[in-house]
């Protein structure tokens, strides 16, 4: 479904990627691991469209995604969160899926502004996906208040709808559950595992919590410092000597 | 008391007029984090381009003329001096919008001429009374023409989808672009809006006013109101247009006389003043809130 060839992006003298292909298939929850620093984010980005790579191309679905414009990408179906948590603080969290749904729509600027006929027709329909969507994630009593206002669990679980919301082919997940309590994290694992089954999303989610990363994936992509040092499921990884190296450090080793 | 109240009254129809003025800078403020400084500008050529398509065209296609020629020069700001300067610091931006103000004056006087033009759009300068009530008939349609664009653009704003998409832009530009929003569609459209903002401004100040430089220098009043109603809010420019234009015209006749009058012009800076020792980000505007 998506190719990643021989991507190089540096930043100065920083090689954030060297050359690090992999392939993403369709169907599949990829996870790519990691220790600080090793690209995963950048990965990301540059798939994103966030980045330009110096060097190397991406393609999804036969379309290279490397000479498009960064916000042609996400018509193609592809939908993201952000480490940081990237919603639109001021506006309400249904505003806020409702942008997600935003590609989907086509009425005109003339219809909206009278917000007749088809324009109000169109908002009605979308607006019942959307109340799925933050149905299904267990939002509704916050559907109106400023995500900005929100606690940092809530916010990641409002972003990941938003992304949903576009019902995108590929969904790229960047630390779905950093900062969670377990309980959370169980959350948010259950609205990967169903969004991959029952919405057939392909899913590419970055991750630290190892426990979380065996669990719900099918195969694994680990990264470090720009190279990828390990590419399996879940079991290979676990006993891959590279990989082992990279997390517990050559110190430990010796 | 009746000349109290007709005395708020007054003003409060001419602070709607501030709350269009203001409502510009808002508008592009809120979607691009830049402060235009080309707004002031902007009026006076929009109301120049009106009165010289007035020598040629009859009111309506005059208008139409100018509101074509407005949305034009939105779209090549927005290829010409914003999108080179993308993901620049917002000072760059500013600064090129103090460029694109020195321009459009330089352009507009240029091709209409730097003699004073009255420009008359029918709308008789009468005062009527209401009940032992003097108002006068002009800031009252004036009101009204500009109430209603405040009203349409909040809900445009609000409730449509390009609005909704707009309102994502001001908010976080790596998040509008990875749900497929266009920033620099998004940009041009807000400058089209406050294009045709600035004309009904240059409208309805330079009828009252007269057309000439002096007109840029309407921003100037929209200034205080942005500082009190915070520049990010556009509730905020609406109401703080109101505050702005009752009690300067409040205290001009009750306080003016025992200090020696002429205290209007500043009046609003000293009440924005005071605002913003207690709420730094204006009545209403988006508290920032950093973790340090």
């Amino acid at each position: 479904m998506l190719q990643v060839e021989d991507i190089h992006i540096s930043f100065g003298v920083l090689k954030a990627l060297n050359g690090v292909s992999l392939e993403i298939h369709k169907g599949e929850i990829l996870a790519i691991i990691g220790p600080n620093g090793a690209g995963k984010t950048s990965l990301v980005n540059v798939i994103n469209g966030v980045y330009s790579p110096a060097q190397g191309h991406i393609f999804f679905e036969d379309k290279d995604l490397t000479i498009m414009p960064h916000h042609n990408i996400a018509a193609l179906g592809i939908a993201r969160t952000f480490q940081n948590v990237a919603l639109f603080k001021g506006m309400t969290v249904l505003d806020n899926i409702m942008v997600g749904r935003n590609l989907k729509m086509r009425s005109n600027f003339f219809a909206q502004g009278i917000y007749w006929g088809f324009a109000q027709r169109e908002e009605i329909r979308h607006r019942e996906v959307v109340e799925r969507v933050i149905d299904w994630l267990e939002i509704e009593h916050i559907r109106k208040t400023p995500a900005g206002m929100l606690p940092y669990g809530l916010q990641k679980r409002v972003e990941l709808g938003r992304a949903l919301a576009a019902e995108p082919k590929l969904l790229l997940l960047d630390e779905p559950m950093a900062g969670m309590n377990l309980e959370e994290k169980e959350d948010i694992a259950r609205f990967i595992l169903d969004a991959n089954e029952e919405l057939e999303t392909t899913i590419a989610l970055i991750e630290h919590d190892m426990g979380v990363v065996m669990d719900i994936s099918d195969r694994v992509v680990v990264l470090d410092y720009g190279d990828k040092i390990g590419e399996g499921t879940p079991g290979e990884i676990r006993n891959n000597a590279k990989v082992i190296k990279a997390y517990l450090g050559t110190a430990a080793l010796k | 008391m009746i000349f109290a109240i007709e005395v708020a009254i007054g003003g409060l129809l001419v602070g709607v007029m501030y709350s269009l003025v203001a409502l510009g800078f808002v508008l592009i403020y809120k979607s691009s984090g830049v402060f235009n400084f080309a707004q002031g500008d902007m009026t006076l050529f929009a109301a120049l381009a009106l009165v010289g398509f007035l020598t040629i065209f009859p009111l309506w296609l005059a208008i139409l003329a100018a509101l074509v020629l407005m949305i034009a020069l939105a779209i090549a700001i927005e290829a010409i001096v914003l999108r080179p300067l993308v993901a620049r610091p917002p000072l760059a931006l500013f600064m090129a919008t103090i460029g694109l103000g020195f321009l459009l004056q330089g352009i507009g006087q240029g091709i209409w001429g730097t003699d004073p033009k009255g420009l008359n759009i029918g709308i008789s300068d009468i005062p009527f009374e209401v009940k032992g009530l003097m108002v006068s008939q002009f800031d009252l349609v004036g009101a009204a023409l500009s109430g209603a664009l405040v009203f349409g653009l909040v809900w445009f704003f609000q409730k449509s989808r390009t609005g909704r998409a707009l309102r994502a832009v001001s908010d976080d530009h790596e998040a509008a672009l990875s749900v497929g929003i266009a920033l620099n569609k998004a940009w041009a459209i807000t400058w089209a809006i406050s294009g045709v903002v600035a004309l009904v401004a240059g409208i309805m100040w330079g009828s009252r006013l007269g057309v000439q430089f002096s007109l840029s220098l309407i921003a100037l009043k929209a200034l205080p109101v942005l500082i009190l109603g915070g520049i990010d809010s556009i509730p905020g420019a609406i109401i703080a247009g109101l505050v702005v234009g009752a009690s300067e015209n409040l205290a001009e006749v009750f306080v003016g006389p025992y200090v020696g009058g002429g205290i209007q012009t500043f009046f609003p800076y000293l009440l924005a003043l005071l605002v913003l020792w207690f709420k730094p980000y204006g009545m209403f505007g988006r508290e920032i809130i950093e973790r340090v």
